[in-house]
């Protein structure tokens, strides 16, 4: 897969203004992903060369963390809290609930890939749960009546 | 006509419900009515269960309300709530409301009360003092403060904190480092979450002081992923400290420099741990490392290290301002000090809670709490996150303290309080525990990684039964002896504590495990 000229000056300058920065492989794939929405092969074969470590090394650490992906995104992501002070307030119906809303219920995507549900591990909203976030925005003491409207509005959005 | 100052919370747990609609209602509604207005975004109080809690400067002192949503910002107005006016949802003066007047906040004493990011409004609340003043200490006399406060590690590992700089101080390196675990993973925990959000100079004081302690002259905040206003408070705050002169190259007129400088983590909770923290800070997945050698001899890049949690650095500022006696004169036992607390999960009143250690979980869950938000009988309280014990009924009248927890097989740990109801099954939370275990084991050491799939394949053959009554007593025995490897022979904390939940679990809850009492007793009596 091609990586754009664009999409590769773009990972170039990111590499760039890193070389001084000492353990430089997280905030380099941190602001790839954070400008192209996921870490892009291409991008991870030229960030190895650049900081002289093995395509598997770099394979590796985006493998190892949750937050890294290797895949575009969703136009819309959704992350349900699981953990237990969520749980303990019906995070389990919740993430249910939002997964067939949004046509997940089989998998992480929906069939026309505007949505994708995931889980998360506390978003430190632990006494107003349950939580979750929609493309990044925090919303807490979430019931299916709320997400009702917030999901009507993202249909509207897309 | 005089320009009212209102204050409308900044902390997520306030944007998660409608902080920032609430604000721009205030200031569309305000403008419409002629009426002059100054919002102040502050951080919050911990009162959760009321955000947004808006708060009115009146003549007579701040009054709140709350919890407020943008429909109800153009009742309030009519009700005059500009000039503290009575409205269903007032709840007076805010410092006298009971849930705060009865804390004791030293740590989080200025939370809530300023716009975070003022350093003007910092220091006029004591800020930088204690870094002042350490600036005119020896770094001797620095550690040897810290450790007549009998400040201990906050991040759970309780360490006295004091000791610990020693070491970084003594040890040899051409550089040595500052780093601060903001990897707060733990559901139920997000004290670190708010002091970043509300008090961000608290952390850099704190931070800064360590570092003319020890001799670092650079430092690292590792913050997760999951909180991006705490990593964007914390780089302008670090920006605007570093322009007054409380970091780079002369600290506070100390003569010594610091850096400090975050760094985003990205979504493993084993990064919490040290080691692996570190690891990860090199650029490297987070792989535990094997001690020794301690990461206060050869830590970051292989460097002396001093790595205390959010929370520890920002107990240090008032300990140097105040003096060590002043600190240590709260709490009981070997547990001095005062510990923020997060009452959360099923609670009706869920907050943010400083007081001396020595409190009970029953006060917090009843006399701050009110019970459960359901309503429900309270049946479960887990500490201390999700490798804490599950704390049945008779244990809740033990004082909290470090020394009494562990007596009784559990953890304070990070000071985290989730509350269930009576709907909970133990039995499911102790095979989260192990599903958890499995999905965040960094792989190095084998009774972590495998055991904690085995774990929930052997909880699994309990709950379904099915088989002779035997073999489900023989299950919850391997589950013993599994829980028993995990303990004694993980690497680190993740797959040495996930038996906590797990045998709490079965020790108080065995019922939720549907052991079915044989008929006939196997062995006839």
């Amino acid at each position: 897969m091609a990586v754009s000229l664009v999409d590769g000056d773009a990972v170039a300058d990111v590499i760039e203004s890193h070389s001084s920065t000492p353990g430089a492989l997280l905030p380099i794939l941190h602001e790839v992903q954070d400008a192209l929405g996921y870490i892009p092969r291409d991008a991870a074969v030229r960030i190895a060369d650049a900081l002289n470590l093995s395509r598997a090394e770099v394979h590796g650490v985006i493998t190892f963390y949750h937050y890294f992906r290797s895949e575009p995104p969703a136009r819309h992501v959704v992350q349900v809290c699981r953990a237990e002070a969520c749980q303990s307030v019906g995070a389990d119906a919740l993430i249910s609930h939002v997964r067939e809303r949004l046509g997940c219920a089989k998998q992480a995507h929906s069939a026309d890939g505007r949505f994708s549900v995931e889980p998360v591990y506390c978003l430190g909203l632990c006494a107003s749960g349950p939580a979750l976030t929609i493309d990044e925005h925090l919303h807490a003491r979430m019931t299916q009546e709320k997400f009702e409207r917030l999901a009507s509005r993202l249909e509207e959005q897309s | 006509m005089k320009e009212v100052t209102v204050y409308v919370p900044k902390d997520s747990a306030a944007l998660a419900v409608g902080a920032d609609e609430v604000a721009a209602a205030l200031q569309v509604q305000c403008a419409t009515r002629g009426l002059p207005l100054n919002v102040v975004r502050n951080g919050s109080r911990g009162l959760l269960w009321l955000e947004p809690l808006v708060e009115v400067a009146t003549p007579g002192g701040r009054v709140a309300y709350g919890p407020v949503t943008p429909d109800d910002v153009p009742g309030l107005l009519d009700a005059g709530f500009l000039e503290g006016a009575p409205h269903a949802l007032r709840q007076g003066a805010v410092e006298s409301i009971p849930y705060l007047a009865s804390q004791e906040r030293l740590t989080f004493a200025r939370m809530g009360v300023n716009d975070p990011l003022s350093i003007s409004d910092y220091e006029a609340l004591d800020g930088f003092a204690g870094l002042r003043r350490a600036a005119t200490l020896d770094a001797s006399a620095i550690i040897e403060e810290v450790t007549n406060s009998g400040l201990r590690g906050r991040g759970g590992a309780a360490f006295p904190t004091g000791i610990k700089w020693k070491t970084v101080r003594l040890a040899e390196g051409p550089q040595k480092y500052v780093v601060c675990n903001a990897d707060e993973g733990d559901s139920g925990t997000f004290s670190d979450r708010m002091t970043m959000e509300g008090d961000p100079f608290m952390l850099i004081e704190g931070m800064a002081i360590t570092a003319l302690a020890v001799g670092a002259t650079e430092g690292y905040i590792y913050v997760r992923s999951e909180y991006p206003h705490a990593i964007a408070s914390m780089n302008e705050a670090i920006a605007r400290a570093e322009a007054a002169g409380f970091l780079g190259d002369n600290v506070a007129d100390s003569g010594e420099a610091f850096r400090l400088s975050v760094r985003k983590a990205a979504g493993a909770y084993v990064c919490g741990e040290e080691t692996a923290m570190l690891e990860s800070i090199e650029g490297k997945r987070g792989i535990v490392r094997s001690k020794p050698p301690l990461p206060a001899l050869q830590g970051l890049f292989g460097q002396p290290t001093a790595i205390n949690n959010v929370i520890t650095f920002a107990s240090v500022p008032i300990i140097l301002s105040r003096g060590a006696q002043f600190y240590r004169d709260y709490g009981v036992g070997r547990s001095r000090g005062t510990l923020p607390l997060q009452l959360a999960g099923n609670i009706k009143y869920g907050g943010l809670i400083e007081k001396a250690f020595g409190v009970t979980l029953r006060q917090l869950i009843y006399e701050y709490g009110g019970g459960t938000r359901s309503g429900r009988p309270v049946k479960a309280v887990q500490v201390g996150g999700p490798l804490g014990a599950y704390v049945p009924e008779s244990q809740w009248d033990v004082p909290l303290d470090y020394e009494a927890y562990a007596a009784m097989g559990a953890a304070v740990g990070h000071g985290g309080i989730v509350v269930h109801d009576d709907t909970a099954d133990l039995s499911k939370l102790a095979r989260y525990a192990m599903e958890y275990c499995a999905i965040e084991s960094c792989g190095k050491c084998t009774p972590c990684r495998i055991g904690s799939t085995r774990g929930v394949e052997v909880i699994d053959r309990i709950t379904a039964g099915g088989g002779a009554v035997s073999s489900q007593s023989e299950q919850v025995e391997l589950l013993r002896s599994l829980c028993d490897t995990m303990l004694n022979g993980s690497l680190c904390a993740l797959g040495a504590m996930i038996p906590y939940p797990v045998l709490s679990a079965l020790n108080h809850y065995l019922e939720d495990f549907r052991i079915v009492e044989p008929a006939h007793p196997p062995v006839a009596s």
